[in-house]
């Protein structure tokens, strides 16, 4: 099996947030890491990439972080909230 | 159960920042943010009977801001078609090249960014990572946001953007080489105090 590059490892390292990777594409990329430091702090940043941003994406519920909607925003849509809850009565 | 808290009078003070909040991460617009979170709403008047209260109202809210904002890109990815898009064409479009050397090799060493959970702890992570979402490139930040704050799989995302898996996998790459390198510019950088 040709030895993969690290530029190759990288973008299995990506795609394998994506799909799951072929028999040869998983032992390459395994046997890549072994040897290859920077490959591997790669992965580790590229998981906790991850990571963060699906705690980011879970974040808005509860969270109180963060820009507020301006207080003209939230006249001008106040307004358009009371003027269509009026019609539909 | 509807309580008073949860009638429509109440929804702006309620919800309005936590929506706009949502929708801001994801757009990166504050015009458009404020638009949509008026027309979720909106929508959400008329589908108010359909609330059965099983879940939060805040839930219930994003859910519907949440398929708004699908809309959007949907609608962006068709118009970016019609006029070619960014000329010069930025997607990070050198980063692959210039992350390695001809052989194949990193270009420059990847650093060591310590223990990922202290990392996550940290309020500074965060508004490095905010910085570096702001600045990606539209069209891979679409896709980007698309895949990692909305969640969809790539199939999905195919028929959402009219492009290929493969095509959607190079410009996740990118978006990570990308988010990688300014991370690690601005956040471990700082932090080596270099």
């Amino acid at each position: 099996m040709k030895m993969l590059t690290c530029k190759d490892a990288s973008r299995l390292v990506s795609e394998a947030q994506e799909r799951r990777l072929g028999f040869r594409e998983r032992w390459g990329l395994r046997l890549h890491l072994w040897i290859c430091d920077n490959c591997r702090r790669f992965e580790r940043q590229i998981r906790l990439l991850r990571r963060a941003l699906r705690t980011l994406a879970r974040r808005a519920e509860t969270d109180t972080q963060g820009p507020d909607l301006s207080p003209a925003a939230q006249d001008r849509i106040r307004k358009a909230v009371a003027e269509r809850d009026g019609h539909s009565h | 159960m509807q309580t008073d808290k949860d009638s429509p009078e109440h929804w702006v003070d309620e919800h309005g920042s936590a929506l706009y909040r949502y929708a801001l991460i994801r757009l990166r617009d504050e015009h458009k943010a404020e638009e949509l979170v008026q027309e979720t709403f909106l929508a959400a008047l008329q589908a108010r009977e359909r609330f059965a209260g099983g879940s939060s109202m805040r839930t219930w809210l994003i859910g519907i801001l949440k398929h708004k904002i699908l809309d959007q890109f949907r609608h962006e990815a068709r118009e970016v078609v019609l006029d070619n898009p960014e000329p010069g064409g930025d997607d990070y479009d050198g980063l692959v090249e210039e992350s390695f050397l001809a052989d194949g090799h990193w270009s420059a060493m990847i650093s060591d960014w310590g223990n990922p959970e202290e990392a996550l702890e940290k309020g500074q992570f965060w508004a490095i990572l905010q910085y570096c979402l702001d600045r990606l490139p539209k069209r891979l930040a679409r896709l980007f946001m698309l895949r990692e704050l909305l969640e969809e799989g790539t199939e999905d995302i195919c028929k959402d953007l009219a492009i290929t898996p493969t095509n959607v996998w190079t410009m996740l790459y990118r978006a990570r080489l990308g988010l990688r390198q300014c991370l690690d510019k601005n956040w471990v950088g700082e932090a080596r105090g270099s």
